[in-house]
Formats: C-alpha cells, structure tokens, sequence
C-alpha cells in the first residue's frame, strides 16, 4: 500500500505526525502531493520508509533524520540533511544554502546546484562515511570546517569551468572533496591541498556515481570520462599553532 | 623560552626529603625530576597545581610565586610583560583555562540577606519540613479545568515536559574530551545520587553513562558532535549552546592530543584530529533560526523534552533572551563572564561580557515586563562559589544555578588553569590514561555529592532564617536582599535596595 | 515612545514586482508571507505598495501613525505651516478583520490573530510649496521635515512618505495586519512585505518594518552588528535614528548615497556590502580604483553582520545580501514578474511555475526596474 497525502492546508507538525503514526503502524509507502514549505520533513521517523515528495520542502528537510529515504521532486531550501545520521536523500533540482551541516552518515543526491556552505562540518567515523553529490555547481564556503565524509561537485551542464566559489575547504581537517574540472588556487583554503585523483579514487567515484547516474538518468561513462581533483586536508590539526600557552 | 622568568618557585627541603619518587611520578607537567640524588625541580614547568605537595609524604615541597623585584610599576606588570614575551616569541593566541581570574568587584560579595526577627518566626530546617524541589520547564500562563462525568474537577491544561530537581544546582556542560571519561562519569553519578542534571557539553555521551539518562542533559553546540537519535533521547532534556561566558561569540578547540580512540568514536572525528567547534551554528544566523533549530529538536523528539538555550551575558543580554524565550526555549541558561572554560583565548575571557549578577537580575525583570517570565525557566551559570551564592541568584530570579569550577575543585582541581594542556595531574581534564585513573568516579561522585548535601542544608538555613519552607518564596523575592556598597545604578539594575532601607 | 533602545530582531521577507507596471492587488503578495508564518513571532508585519495612489501620483503620500487626537492636531498645525495639503483622510482598516485565505494552512494551526486596537492612522496627500524650494531640493525639503516630525513632534510617527506609495504595518502577524489594512483594495506594481521577529515587545507600530524615507522602502531580515558605526555615520548628515530597529540606517544610507552622494544604486550597494580586498585587488584597474575609494570613504557606512534585504523604489526593487551571505534569498522570474523572498517555498505559492529560479550571490544586488511605465 502507498499512503498518499495531500499536504495543501496541513501544517508541518500535523503532516508529520501523520507520517510518524503510519510509518509507526507499518506503513512503509508515502507519495506527498502539493507540498510547500513544510518544515522537518524526514525527522523522528526512525524506519527505513520511502517517502516521495511532489513540491518545495521547507528548511531543515531531514534535520537528525535517521533511516528514511526522500525523493524530492522540485528544488530544496536551506539547510536540508541537517545533522543527518542516516538514510538517503536525491533531490530533482537545487537546493539552498548550509546542505548537509554536521552530516554523520547516509547520502544526499542533488541533480544540480548547492548553495553556500555545502558539507560544513560533515563528519565521519571508521565505515559510516556520509556522502553528499551535486550535480551542479557549489557556491563559497564549500566544505567548510569539514571534518569527515566524501562531496563529489560535478557541474555537469555548467557554462563555466570553474564550478566553485571562493573560500573552498576553509579550515577543511577531514574527509575529502572531489571536483570533476579544475579549482583556480586563489580560492583554495590556507587548509587545503589540492591533488590528482589516484585508482583507489577512481574507484570511489564510480561507485558513487554509478548509484547518482541511475537515479538521475546520467551516463556515468560520460560523467567518470572528464578529469577529476581532490582536496584533502593539509593537516588534521590546522590550527596547531595558534595557541600560545 | 628562557628569556621568560618561571612563574612559581619549587623549593625542596633535602632534610625532609626521603627521595622516595612519589612527587616526580606524580608531577605531569615534568616540572620534577630524579638526578644527582635529589630532586631537582625545573620552575618554568610547574604550574602550581599542588599534586606533589599534597602527595610527598614528608610536607618536604613548598610552591611559591616566583618573586619579582617591586619594579613598581603598576602598568607593566610581571604579567603583562610575560604575555608579550611569550607571543613575541611564538606569535599566535593567548590561551588559559578557568574563568576570569581578574580581581574585579564580585557582587554575589556585596548582596546581604535578609532574616527574620521578633515580628515574624524563623523557622528551625532541623525540625520543619523545608523544600528545595524545582522543576524545570516551561508554564502555561494559566491553568484550565472541566468538570468530569462525576462532577469532579480534572485538569484539562496539558503541561510542556518538566524537568525535576531535588537541588537547585545542575553540574555545567562539561565535554567528554574536555575532561575526561571518569569525570564525566562522577558527574552523572553524582547528579542521579543528588537528583539532579549533569550537562554533556558538545562532545556526545559515552555508551558506559547512557544508564544515567534521567539525570543527563545532552548539549547541541555548533560542532554537533555525538548529535544522532539515540543521544538526543538518552537524556531529560536538551540544551542549545550558544554562547559561554568564558568566550562569548568564540568557538572552541579540542586539541589533537585529547583526542583518543573513545574521544573519536563518540563525536565521530578520527583519532588526533583537532576538534573545531565554530562559534556559532550555521544553521542559526538570526533569531528565527534559533526558533527552527528548537522546533527540529521538538519533532527528532517527539515533543517529550524540554529544550533549553545556553547564552553567555553580552551587554544586549535582557532583549536577547526575550528573544531566545520567545523563540520556544523551555529553558534559558545565562553565563555570565567569570564562568569557567578548559580553554579560552585570554583576550577574550578577561574582556568580553557582562557579570551575572546584572544579567540575571535585568533578564529576569525583562522577562516580568514583557509578561513571559513563565515560558522559561532560568539557570544562572558564571562563578557560583557558595550556597550564599545559590541564594542570592535565586533570590534575583533564577530558578537554579550551574556550577562548573565549584565541581571540579570537589573532584580535586586545584584550578591551575592549564586544563588546555591535556596534563591534568589530578585525571580531570586530561585523556592520558595514566592521568585518568588519578581519578576514582566513585570517589569523585561522592565528593560531588557531599558538596551538594552541604549546600542543600546551608540553603535549607537561610531559608528558615528568612522565615519561609519553600525555595519558591525565595525565588525572585528581591525584598529579602539588599546591597551594600554598591552604586546607584548598580542597585537599580538589581533591582534592590541598599542595606540599612527597610521594607 | 521613540527611543535611542535597540531592538535586534530576525524575519522573513517577500517581494514582488511587475517590470512592465502592470498593477496587482494585495492578496498575492500576502499569501508569500503568510506561508511564512513561523519565522516571524507576532510582533510586527508590514507592506510597502508602490502605485496605489495614481489620483494623487504627483503628491508626498504621508502615512501617519498617532498616539491620540491631540498629537494628530500638532502634527496637522505644523503640516499646514510647511505643505499645501491637497487631501486627507483616515487610513480605512478593519478592526478584528480574519486573515480568509486558507492555502497556507498555517493559520489553521495557530488560529487567527485578528488586529483589534491600533493608533489613529491618518493619511496625507501634500504638495510642497513653491517658495520653500529656493535653497533646497524638493525631496531634501521634504526629508528635512520627516526628521523633525519623527523627533520633535511627540507621539506623531510618518511611515512613509513617498509619491504614489504607502506603507502598511503594524503589530500582530504579517496576514492579519494584511487583513487590517484591507489590502485586497490595493494594486501596486511593486509589493514588499515583512514578518517581524523582535526579541522583545515594543508596544509600538512604528517599529514594524518596511521602513520607508520618501520614496525608499526597506524590508530586512537580519541584524546589522555594525548599527553603531552606521548610526554615528549618517547623524552629521541630519538623519535622526528615532525607531528601535536597525532597518532605518539601511534606508538612509541609501537615501543619503543615492539620492544626496547621486551614486548609482549599484555602485552604492559596494559600499554597504562591500567586496572583500582580496577581491577588489584582483579586479582590473578602473573597477579596483572606484572599489578601493568606495571602501576608503564610505567604511562607516559597511553593513556589517548577517542579513538579506529588500529595497524599494518607485523605478524598482534591488535586493541584496551581506558579503558572506548568512540570510536566506531566493529569486524567481514569471514572465514581467521578478520575485525575492527569505524562501522559496513562499515564491511557489503565488507562482508555482515560475520561469526561472535563483539565489543571488552574496555581494550581488538583484535588481528589478521599470521599463514601461505604470499602467
């Protein structure tokens, strides 16, 4: 059974609620209509669900969310995986600024752009690595204070060869980021290095790329045959001497 | 760094002395060593935090100052100058431990209490019942009954989540990381032993205390490590740090050196990586922010725990919190600029903020104003030192207080302020296994406790001395304190009279 | 009531424009804000409309707050000893009036919150007279007795006073005050709106935003932590800072680089949310010298801290970021129409299909002009 829900008139607590209780009785199947601007969406459901989301989620879609897989047809706003532990999340369109702050696990697929601030902070412990992809291009700030986890930039379709803003991977001290192109240097971080992409590399991408293109009807071939760089951190204690004792 | 003169002298008294070696095995900052047949100390290490004292069997150690000469210069002081040496050798931050150790006027010292006399009866705490229980939490501004099919009245107003205390006193967000495991570990044991809270701080719950979580109150800081499902369930409530009165509008850094396998699977950052919590969170760049940061935490919870917010006292403190209550906090913790810290830029923490005192007093008047003072409950934090304290800041509005330092000197800091360093000798702020294992949690829980029964019977004391049962007529009742040798606009923004007014 | 106080507060913001001038009723741009409910707390909802009065197009439109009777009376001597008043007459609302539209299901949630007390609103329609202009520009005459009105006349407050533009606002939620005003009855070319998030309880409409000096209008979302310099700034140059909010440095730091310094709007948008140096020093030559004296002789007017805002004008609107970009914007074109709002979410809800969707970059003003003239 699929529990379809038309979310005009229904505030976000409510629609929640509903999705909680359902999920909570068994309800594995939900298609939300007409969606806009609703909060939280994802949150307090700790079960592996499906939900597909026709419309705008409003900011912190998926906060601490745990378990849950999100379709979203449409673009997504600020701060969507917020905190998110685990689950999955492919959005058919852009999303907002601050995506995937404090990511501890689980994944996020976006088709086109991520706005200021994507992957602060992420995170990462032994095998439970979050991954966020962008099929598009990322604004400053990418990578922020990032301390964990894998973002893959993709900017397939960009006008442009340079798919990223200023301040990459500013006090970056885990994690690595991919970039399909070229960075320009004077926008790299003092934390980050920027490096060729070696096999173990290669393999990583293709296997997060291949699950990325069958979701958005990419050719991974096409995608994997343009050049890629990664940065990585300089040190993991970037800020070793600051300090005076 | 020899060109910087050492900062305390150890002097060894060989007549005394046995040369048994306890005093160098216990010394963690190397500032002792064995050589020529004695023990030789090397005064620019010591930090004066009183392990070798306290353990040499023959009294043979004394820590002194390091005697300047009286230069007397009053401007450049001895630290003074020692400051711009040490950064004109390494360049960089300023950095120490604990709170502001300025000699700035404390007020809590210049608040008198009041007592009764003749025209109404103290009341004897020993004998009469005498009441300390709190609840945290937010109050409807009324409450609604109906009448059931028996005719008898029922309640029908469903309260917000309520946290219980037995003491006012809750222990201050601490990390996991800043101290260390057996610290945190008395401290939840001590808070269930008391009835209280104790306060995780950013860096997540070990697995070993998630049995305490009725009395553990889980912090979600800008880092939001250790932040997942089952942490923000495992506790009686959740708190939003924004700011700490050590360092308002500052983040903080965990150095590598603390950061051990534990340390790393619990805020999930790989092992001697320096832990970067920014100062603020990136998803709180406005007041309605902080509003959408609350609420997310309500739904990830099912709307069963209170959500707090910790902000440090800037000088807009009173609006801001107006603010922070009206963006849904059940619970308003202030931190005032003497509070603690086991790391803060010096700059920062000597010259940034406002005394409790003067927040509490302006944000919980604020509150009445604006008719709200019952969605939150208040928690006073920044250098409470005494039960005197505890009553004074009930007494201006608070409904309990923090205590961070006053803990750890109860467990045995001796508030060296080196706890940056990872070397505390007394296995508080340190991760080194050796130095962790000073540090016996059933031993440290039961200090705590004892501290918090003094405090309990002290406070149990003035409130029969003032003539009430019940810590709530104390509780905002500024009639009952007066100031003394305080300024106009000071007792003003107490809102208290001088000593020698009557009623 | 006017106080030196300030009053930090957060928000939300929508604006709409129609570049060929066609003119629009009010429950479009209502029904954006209201979806946004929950960023605002009750305390102050507001709209600027720009070409409401085409029967008085070519009067100074003053809309004025009152505390009683009496300070309406001051204010009316002082009005007839300094303007030739073509028309006057109450502002009409609708006490207790119910927010009706239903889409947003929010206000099914918090039930309504109808506005029932308000101050005496009044407007005026006023032209300047002809021997008051022989030292003094028109608008710098009509500036001038803004600030005396706003700090000398106790308990008379103008929000606003453009040419053929109004502001509404007040004390309650954005789609109440909406519902108060009754702006249904009202078609502009160009609509901003607000909902307020102060951290306190001013007590006082004149607090709620937009802000608006002659034809300028200002929603806002954000604090400027730079208020303090802005303010000492500006005060020489005769703006008087009378409100609790920070909103009004922005609109007359725009009033003075734009309409006294004739700086182009764009131009001056580099002084408030200036470039950072290690941009300006990669910029080619002519661009990095006009930059670098920008930032030289207008550091004082920095909008330092996080916001997002909205300016309107009677040509257009521009909208604009803090220089790191910490509050949220999205942007939307239907065709004439250019859309700016805190989310996205509350574009989509007056214009599901828009043509094209953006966020502006931190730095970069969007800006929406007129290019035919107003219907």
């Amino acid at each position: 059974m699929v529990k379809r829900i038309d979310c005009k008139n229904l505030y976000y607590r409510h629609l929640n609620k509903i999705i909680q209780d359902e999920a909570e009785s068994g309800e594995t199947e939900f298609i939300l209509d007409n969606l806009n601007g609703q909060r939280y969406l994802g949150t307090g459901i700790n079960k592996a669900v499906n939900i597909t989301v026709n419309g705008t989620p409003g900011s912190d879609c998926a906060v601490f969310m745990n378990g849950p897989t999100l379709t979203i047809n449409g673009n997504a706003q600020d701060m969507i995986a917020n905190t998110m532990n685990m689950g999955k999340i492919t959005v058919h369109g852009n999303v907002g600024d601050v995506v995937g702050y404090g990511m501890r696990g689980g994944k996020l697929f976006i088709k086109g752009d991520v706005g200021y601030r994507a992957g602060i902070h992420m995170k990462e412990y032994k095998s439970q690595i979050p991954v966020i992809i962008s099929g598009g291009t990322a604004r400053d700030f990418l990578g922020e204070y990032m301390a964990g986890g894998i973002f893959i930039l993709l900017g397939i379709g960009s006008d442009s060869e340079i798919i990223t803003g200023d301040y990459l991977g500013t006090g970056m001290h885990g994690g690595v980021i991919y970039i399909r192109g070229d960075v320009e240097n004077d926008t790299l971080g003092k934390e980050v290095k920027k490096l060729d992409i070696d096999e173990e590399d290669r393999r990583i991408l293709r296997q997060y790329l291949t699950e990325y293109s069958q979701d958005f009807g990419f050719d991974v071939d096409e995608i994997m045959s343009k050049s890629f760089i990664k940065l990585l951190p300089l040190s993991s204690r970037p800020y070793e001497n600051l300090y005076v004792y | 760094m020899a060109s910087i003169p050492p900062e305390f002298k150890v002097s060894i008294d060989s007549a005394r002395c046995r040369k048994c070696g306890i005093c160098v095995n216990n010394c963690s900052f190397g500032a002792l060593e064995f050589g020529d047949d004695r023990v030789i100390p090397d005064d620019s290490k010591c930090v004066a935090c009183y392990r070798c004292v306290s353990k040499c069997p023959d009294n043979a150690i004394t820590i002194t100052n390091y005697q300047w000469a009286n230069r007397g210069n009053a401007n450049w002081t001895p630290e003074t100058t020692s400051n711009i040496q040490k950064q004109a050798e390494f360049g960089g931050i300023l950095l120490s431990g604990m709170g502001n150790p300025r000699p700035h006027k404390i007020i809590w010292d210049h608040l008198l209490i009041d007592a009764c006399q003749v025209t109404n009866p103290s009341i004897d705490p020993l004998r009469e019942p005498m009441e300390l229980r709190t609840y945290l939490g937010k109050k409807p501004d009324n409450l609604e009954f109906v009448e059931n099919k028996e005719g008898e009245i029922e309640l029908a107003t469903e309260l917000q989540p309520q946290v219980k205390l037995d003491v006012p006193v809750v222990f201050a967000a601490m990390s996991y990381g800043a101290v260390s495991l057996n610290a945190h570990k008395a401290l939840a044991m001590a808070a269930k032993k008391s009835g209280t809270l104790m306060n995780t701080g950013e860096g997540g719950l070990h697995e070993d205390l998630y049995q305490y979580s009725d009395n553990i109150m889980v912090q979600v800081a800008s880092g939001r490590f250790g932040v997942h499902n089952e942490y923000l369930n495992t506790c009686s409530m959740i708190e939003i740090k924004i700011g700490q009165g050590a360092k308002p509008g500052i983040g903080g850094h965990l150095p590598g050196e603390k950061v051990g396998e534990e340390i790393s699977k619990t805020r999930m950052i790989p092992s001697g990586t320096d832990v970067l919590s920014p100062a603020p969170h990136h998803d709180i760049y406005s007041i309605e922010d902080l509003s959408q940061l609350i609420y997310a935490l309500k739904e990830a919870t099912n709307y069963e725990k209170p959500v707090g917010v910790k902000i440090s006292a800037v000088h807009n403190v009173a609006a801001i919190a107006s603010g922070v209550v009206r963006a849904g906090a059940d619970v308003l913790t202030i931190d005032g600029y003497r509070g603690g810290s086991g790391a803060s830029p010096m700059v920062i923490r000597d010259n940034v903020g406002i005394p409790i005192e003067l927040a509490l007093a302006t944000v919980d008047q604020r509150l009445r104003d604006e008719g709200i003072r019952n969605r939150a409950s208040i928690l006073c934090a920044g250098s409470i030192r005494s039960s005197a304290d505890i009553a004074k800041a009930v007494a201006l509005g608070a409904d309990a207080v923090v205590i961070g330092t006053a803990a750890l000197i109860a467990m045995g800091c001796s508030v060296c302020q080196r706890c940056y360093t990872g070397n505390c000798a007394w296995g508080i702020a340190t991760q080194k296994p050796e130095l962790v294992k000073r540090l016996d949690p059933e031993t440290a829980a039961q200090k705590l406790t004892n501290l918090l029964s003094g405090w309990s019977f002290e406070l149990k004391e003035i409130l029969g001395s003032l003539g009430v049962n019940s810590i709530e007529s104390l509780r905002g009742n500024r009639e009952r304190l007066r100031g003394y040798e305080l300024d106009e606009k000071t007792l003003e923004l107490l809102g208290i009279k001088s000593a020698g007014v009557g009623q | 009531m006017k106080s030196s106080c300030y009053i930090p507060s957060g928000c939300s913001i929508s604006a709409m424009m129609s570049e060929s001038g066609k003119r629009i009723d009010g429950r479009a741009i209502t029904k954006s804000i209201a979806l946004m409910h929950d960023r605002s707390n009750g305390l102050g909802g507001g709209f600027a409309a720009y070409g409401i009065y085409p029967r008085y197009a070519e009067q100074y439109a003053f809309h004025m707050m009152f505390n009683s009777f009496e300070a309406k009376g001051v204010f009316e001597n002082y009005l007839k000893d300094h303007f030739y008043i073509v028309h006057d007459e109450e502002i009409p609302t609708r006490p207790g009036a119910v927010y009706e539209e239903d889409t947003s299901g929010i206000n099914i949630e918090y039930g309504m919150n109808p506005i029932t007390e308000s101050p005496v609103l009044w407007r005026y329609f006023v032209d300047v007279p002809g021997n008051r202009t022989q030292f003094v520009s028109e608008s710098e005459y009509v500036f001038e007795k803004v600030m005396e009105i706003n700090s000398k006349i106790e308990g008379a407050f103008v929000a606003s006073s453009g040419k053929n533009m109004g502001i509404f606002k007040g004390l309650g939620y954005p789609e109440d005050i909406a519902a108060f005003y009754n702006l249904d009855e009202y078609k502009a070319y160009i609509w901003t709106a607000h909902g307020r998030f102060p951290t306190n309880t001013p007590g006082w409409w004149g607090g709620a935003h937009p802000f608006g000096l002659l034809d300028w209008s200002i929603v806002h979302n954000g604090e400027i932590s730079s208020y303090g310099i802005n303010k000492r700034y500006l005060e020489p140059f005769g703006y008087r800072m009378e409100l609790k909010t920070d909103t009004e440095v922005v609109a007359y730091m725009f009033d003075l680089l734009v309409r006294r310094h004739n700086i182009p709007i764009k131009t001056a948008i580099s002084a408030l949310s200036a470039p950072f140096w290690k941009n300006i020093d990669k910029m080619p030559e002519r661009e990095r010298k006009i930059i670098t004296a920008i930032r030289q002789v207008y550091g004082s007017a920095l909008l330092n801290g996080p916001y997002s805002i909205v300016l309107g004008h009677s040509r257009g609107i521009v909208g604009f970021n803090d220089r790191i970009k910490l509050r949220p914007m999205t942007c939307a074109r239907k065709d004439n129409m250019l859309y700016m709002s805190s989310e996205e979410s509350a574009i989509r809800e007056i214009e599901p299909n828009p043509d094209t969707v953006w966020s502006p970059k931190a730095g970069t003003p969007v800006i929406g002009e007129l290019y035919e003239e107003v219907e």
